[in-house]
């Protein structure tokens, strides 16, 4: 029984952990949030083998587990780093992988060449005037907060269920940037008219399987994110002194400390089974990745608010960036599922209601 | 990860459901302590090393080697098959091991069998009324006379203080020590002369709690664990065990389901509770929590059996976390019954035998117990996070 990291798991995560403390530095997240190139960083995430991960070995990946993407996620999410990971690195080998047709697009993905764009949100429920519809081998649409934009392809949910890989290039699409609060994850819209795409799969049980995966991916962003808000918190009270003590050693201030560690300690472990289940116990799966999403959510926005507040002041300038992380944790929230969302599908798939 | 005991442990598994099936029968079912019924089953169950497990043989033990998976299957297939794991109680859970560290062979020869079989039953004397959370200022005193200690003062909060042969006692030997040097720990009988125990009665209504008065009571010289003034050191090597048993999330989970079958059955204008949105999101929102809490608690076990660290936050926040989830889980089951969850005592209308609202009192009681939730929030941010301590207020 290990109920824990592996040693090359443990090896992996520092690996990332070390290039991102080395090469994103808050002036780096700025230098992106003004012109939004993260190229030599994929480039460099590239030579690590991040975005061959989840790529089967056969189709010239390293062949690894929703564990081992989780671990990198979450060191993603501890730097607020820019990459096209939740796309690209997860979603691309997991809805591609076996499929002739994209062979050449996910080794062009393994080798940090080719971008892929997550176009499945209206599938965690769509918003007015947002949805695509398949016809004929012909979409017809809107998708709205496409992440990891822009991309070469896009893989697009239909109303039905059935999942889509849709070219840039391809005749009848445009699309463009939308602005949110995370300047760390560059997103867009796509306006789809009778766009000819390649089909991935009909079956919705695939859609909900990539569901399944990118939530868990989302969660431990947040947890990386949370966990960095934590560190910045405790560092920074050690250091601010009022009334002639440092403010670490209130116990108001350490009481908020205390909450945020004692609620984000239990997610490391949730993160780790839930991305477990996702390779092996294919029947908790989808509950489990509903729950560490909700959960990781609310533990996410009670630290993106304490641990801003531990920081007074100075916490809400864009002097000290905190912000970057409160909005990255506030994004991981609301994409493709809140909680209120994923805890009534985590009850619905439990068949607790009629 | 490899979430499997593997073939051996699943082996043993199997021995202990069979034990069960065979021996369903013999278990006490609700007896008193001194039953002759629940000390049989305590005797078959150390014979059998479900209880008493790893105590050496010669002290009244099984004599088992440590072995956390097997500890943690036998916990779980009893709670499985609703069944008795033996007695508890502090003298089980706290004073043997203490002496198995730091007593005398006299000493071990002398309390450890007939406390595990139930014979001598303990109460803990530590709390004061002017020593709570800041327990180390305690303020009973024990004086040497000769070749006895004359013990004067007041503990509070000694659960089965009525019931108990024996106490395990905290007193205070060198008055001019500083405050955590000059305590020491004393073991003596209930029924020694200038004892008085008044009951006290809790919020549930139960009178498990007791005060306890000394007045001039003699203790044979020898009757101390540790040497004088060592006693601060022997009682926290017991709070650490107390810590680790509150708020057991397998404990939590079962709640948890018991929880869903009430949403099931229990109406409004006809619908049941599950069925309305609100309350389902209430439920699943713990069923989350209860989720995070199972999978701390397997990373930690799964660190204490192979040897590994890494989890001394996840220990941490176990009695914080796991009293505050169950003490709202409790909470949310009175809500879903409405005006029914009002009811009490011998109300017809109870659910449950009336443990929703039992429960959410008691676990009130176990977030103040064994350290609050404020004292452990220090020691989280404390050890937990390298924050540093308040600083002290000098007197005068």
């Amino acid at each position: 029984m290990e109920f824990g990291l592996s040693q090359e798991q443990t090896m992996l995560a520092d690996n990332v952990g070390r290039y991102l403390t080395d090469r994103v530095d808050l002036e780096r997240i700025r230098r992106f949030a003004e012109d939004g190139d993260d190229a030599d960083l994929w480039q460099g995430l590239a030579e690590l083998g991040i975005p061959a991960l989840l790529v089967p070995e056969s189709a010239g990946g390293v062949g690894l587990a929703c564990l081992d993407a989780a671990l990198v996620a979450e060191a993603l999410g501890y730097h607020a780093a820019p990459a096209p990971f939740l796309g690209t690195a997860v979603a691309a080998p997991i809805a591609l992988a076996g499929l002739p047709a994209a062979e050449a697009l996910l080794a062009d993905v393994a080798a940090g060449s080719a971008r892929v764009g997550l176009a499945i949100g209206e599938a965690a429920g769509a918003r007015a005037d947002a949805g695509v519809t398949a016809r004929d081998g012909a979409l017809t649409g809107k998708a709205l907060f496409v992440t990891d934009y822009p991309a070469d392809h896009y893989l697009v949910a239909d109303r039905d269920g059935g999942l889509h890989l849709v070219a840039a290039a391809a005749a009848g699409v445009s699309h463009r940037p939308l602005t949110t609060v995370d300047r760390t994850r560059p997103t867009g819209e796509l306006t789809l008219k009778g766009v000819r795409a390649e089909p991935v799969s009909d079956d919705p049980a695939v859609l909900g399987r990539l569901l399944d995966v990118t939530r868990v991916m989302l969660a431990a962003d947040t947890l990386g994110a949370a966990q960095a808000m934590l560190d910045k918190a405790v560092a920074y009270a050690k250091e601010r002194e009022q009334f002639n003590r440092p403010i670490a050693t209130f116990q108001a201030v350490k009481h908020m400390c205390a909450e945020m560690a004692a609620d984000i300690e239990p997610c490391r472990a949730m993160v780790w089974y839930a991305a477990h289940a996702l390779d092996h116990l294919p029947e908790e799966a989808q509950v489990t990745a509903c729950h560490t999403k909700a959960h990781l959510a609310e533990v996410g926005k009670f630290v993106a608010k304490t641990a801003t507040e531990v920081h007074g002041g100075m916490g809400f300038t864009d002097l000290l960036g905190l912000h970057y992380w409160f909005k990255r944790i506030g994004y991981n929230r609301q994409l493709l599922g809140t909680p209120e969302h994923l805890r009534e599908e985590a009850a619905r798939a439990q068949q607790l209601t009629a | 990860m490899d979430l499997s005991y593997g073939p051996e442990y699943e082996a043993f598994r199997q021995e202990v459901r069979d034990f069960i099936e065979a021996n369903r029968d013999r278990a006490p079912k609700g007896a008193g302590l001194r039953d002759p019924a629940t000390l049989e089953w305590q005797k078959l169950l150390i014979e059998n090393g479900y209880a008493a497990r790893t105590i050496p043989r010669e002290y009244g033990g099984y004599g088992a080697e440590p072995d956390i998976l097997k500890s943690r299957i036998i916990a779980e297939e009893f709670a499985r098959g609703q069944l008795s794991q033996g007695l508890g109680g502090q003298g089980i859970s706290m004073l043997v091991p203490t002496l198995l560290e730091m007593g005398t062979e006299e000493q071990k020869r002398q309390f450890i069998a007939p406390t595990l079989r139930g014979e001598m039953v303990w109460c803990q004397g530590y709390s004061e009324p002017g020593a709570g959370s800041d327990l180390a200022s305690l303020s009973t005193s024990a004086k040497l006379d000769g070749d006895e200690w004359v013990v004067n003062g007041q503990k509070i909060w000694t659960s089965t203080a009525h019931l108990a042969d024996w106490i395990f006692c905290l007193v205070r030997t060198e008055p001019d020590a500083p405050k955590h040097q000059g305590i020491s720990f004393l073991l003596f009988r209930m029924d020694t002369p200038g004892i008085e125990i008044r009951p006290l009665v809790d919020m549930t209504g139960a009178a498990n709690f007791n005060e306890v008065f000394f007045t001039d009571v003699r203790v044979p010289k020898d009757q101390i664990v540790g040497a004088r003034g060592q006693g601060w050191a022997v009682a926290n090597a017991i709070l650490g065990h107390e810590r680790d048993s509150l708020g057991n999330p397998d404990a939590t989970l079962s709640r948890l389901n018991a929880l869903i079958e009430l949403m099931r059955h229990e109406t409004i204008d006809g619908v049941p509770v599950i069925e309305h949105p609100v309350y389902r999101d209430r439920l699943m929102k713990l069923q989350g929590r209860v989720l995070a809490m199972r999978c701390n608690d397997l990373r930690v076990l799964s660190s204490r059996v192979n040897g590994t660290g890494g989890t001394g936050l996840a220990r941490l926040i176990n009695k914080l976390q796991g009293t505050e989830l169950r003490h709202e889980l409790e909470g949310f089951a009175v809500d879903v019954m409405g005006e029914i969850g009002l009811a009490y005592g011998d109300n017809p209308y109870l659910r449950g035998h009336g443990s929703w609202q039992n429960q959410y009192m008691y676990f009130l009681g176990l977030i103040i117990g064994g350290g609050t939730s404020q004292i452990q929030k220090n020691i989280i941010s404390e050890r937990g996070l390298g924050m540093p301590r308040e600083p002290k207020i000098q007197k005068g």
